[in-house]
């Protein structure tokens, strides 16, 4: 079980718990706002783009090629910003806090 | 009989994409260089301020459409803030197909339409089960009532295009026609539907013009139609001759959604989209005028074989697959949320009622855009469906 936290634009803090698939699907199944997974995960739509709280980045580890040059491209996004399609959750990922990107 | 699957369509621009980045054709005296590569299709999408939506209504599509129309599409020929401030109007109300009753309605659709094709054996898809489709659908993205899909199915699959090339003015007039008729209904007996949203809807301190409104309907009808036919009938072929993974869908059914994006990746059933160069500048190291176009060749950047793990496959599971069959950036596909759902609930309907389907008989349909041939489907399909029951 990975406990993660999420950090909405209008500042509202939601904590979910998982222990599979990504936390695109997590977020989408509890009705996180700004999360849509257009694309279901695939990494084509970037409507799953979150900051990790800079703590946290050694918990989520690097993006790869394909979806740093889908966050290039992205005004909103820095160095902290993943899909979150392309996050697995697995215990690695328990107590990370993610601010849902713009 | 030859092994080639007419399901295959093959990429015209490959070599192109690999040896240069970009071709060239000439469409009625208005050249447009076009780009080949995923990543400058995406830079080049992205980047508005040097290439713009906003031109002379009509010269960003391909064939360009400034003789036959001065009203300008709404969010498409745009560019922001402008845009911005459109797509947020109307952003909401695009995402309907997401909730659960309309999600029910148009599976009671598709499910009657297959359900009327099986009992029929032997049919034309496009026009006795495709369109029909595709129309009654769109009436649930309008909130309008089903029976006005008759109408738009009277209409054929050629409102905006005679046969060929040819651009035909009088075929669009029935559609602009029928569209300024229903808004001065909506302006005159406000409804729930979307033409009456639209006049209600507040924009820079003011309502929406009928023009204004005019120019998002136009586009919704001509966006959504010949895109959606293509997406639907490709899939169909592309199940008729892969009935193994008609069955794995049936057996996988989580796969569903994967196979909808690497359906609109492959398929590409808009081929390209252009913008007008606001200033000289340089793409793929090629010098570039301004006031001349671009394009933006979603289908090539689909295929291009320094992203895709064999590109001109079709994975039906393909698990990383950043592909731009929808667009890319401020313009991508507002009808996005509708599209997948249709061909979702088609591919899933189609899984669980049909074994197998034979193909009776075909007619392509191919773009000639240049020196390039691009087939997009077909002009005729017929087929027999056979249920699994
Ligand atoms: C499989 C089906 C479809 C495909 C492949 C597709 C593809 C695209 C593409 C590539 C763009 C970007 C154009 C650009 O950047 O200039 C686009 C934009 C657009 N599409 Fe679709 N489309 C589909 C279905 C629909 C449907 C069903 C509708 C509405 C009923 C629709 C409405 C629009 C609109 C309004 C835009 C303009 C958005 C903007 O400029 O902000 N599309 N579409
Ligand atoms: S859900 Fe589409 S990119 Fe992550």
């Amino acid at each position: 079980m990975a406990k993660i936290t999420f950090i909405t634009s209008s500042e509202e803090e939601i904590v979910l718990e998982g222990d599979s698939g990504s936390v695109m699907e997590l977020a989408v199944q509890n009705g996180v706002p700004g999360i849509d997974g257009d694309c279901g995960g695939v990494c084509s739509c970037a409507t799953c783009h979150v900051h990790v709280i800079p703590e946290y980045t050694t918990k989520t580890g690097e993006a790869s090629e394909i979806e740093k040059d889908m966050l290039e491209l992205d005004d909103n996004a820095d160095e902290y910003s993943r899909l979150s399609c392309q996050l697995e959750i697995t215990e690695d990922l328990d107590g990370i806090i993610l601010r849902v990107a713009k | 009989m030859s092994d080639k699957k007419i399901s295959e369509l093959s990429c015209p621009f490959g070599y192109t994409r690999k040896e240069k980045g970009y071709g060239e054709m000439d469409d009625q005296n208005d050249p447009v260089t076009m780009l080949m590569r995923l990543k400058d299709v995406r830079k080049t999408a992205h980047n508005w301020q040097t290439f713009q939506s906003a031109a002379e209504p009509g010269r960003i599509v391909i064939p360009s459409e400034v003789n036959i129309r001065d009203t300008r599409q709404i969010p498409f020929e745009v560019d922001p803030p402008k845009h911005t401030e459109y797509r947020a109007l109307v952003e909401a109300w695009f995402k309907r197909p997401l909730e659960a009753e309309y999600t029910a309605k148009l599976t009671r659709q598709i499910e009657k339409a297959l359900d009327e094709a099986l009992q029929k054996g032997e049919l034309e898809v496009i026009s006795e089960m495709i369109l029909p489709i595709q129309s009654k659908a769109l009436t649930l993205l309008l909130n309008t009532p089903e029976s006005e899909a008759e109408t738009w199915i009277s209409w054929g699959t050629h409102v905006f295009r005679s046969e060929g090339e040819a651009l035909d003015a009088k075929k669009a007039n029935v559609l602009y026609d029928y569209i300024d008729k229903e808004l001065d209904k909506a302006a005159e007996n406000p409804g729930e539907d979307l033409y009456s949203v639209l006049l209600d809807s507040d924009f820079e301190g003011r309502k929406l013009t009928k023009e204004e409104a005019k120019g998002v309907m136009v586009l919704t009808f001509a966006g959504g139609r010949d895109t959606v036919i293509n997406a639907l009938t490709n899939s169909l072929a592309y199940f008729a001759e892969h009935p193994e993974s008609l069955l794995r869908i049936k057996n996988e059914p989580e796969i569903v959604g994967k196979a909808v994006e690497e359906f609109i990746r492959y398929f590409s059933p808009l081929t390209h989209m252009g913008r007008v160069v606001t200033e000289d500048t340089v793409v793929c190291e090629h010098a570039i005028k301004a006031n001349t176009r671009i394009s933006l060749v979603w289908a090539s950047a689909n295929r291009d074989e320094t992203v895709f793990e064999n590109p001109d496959e079709i994975v039906l599971d393909r698990k990383i697959n950043p592909h731009v069959g929808f667009g890319f950036s401020h313009h991508k596909c507002l009808g996005a949320t509708h599209a997948r759902q249709i061909l979702k609930i088609f591919i899933q309907t189609l899984a669980a009622k049909v074994s197998s389907i034979e193909i009776i008989d075909h007619k392509d349909n191919i773009e000639q855009l240049g020196e390039y041939q691009r087939k997009v489907g077909f002009h005729m399909l017929k087929l027999k469906l056979n249920s699994n029951s």
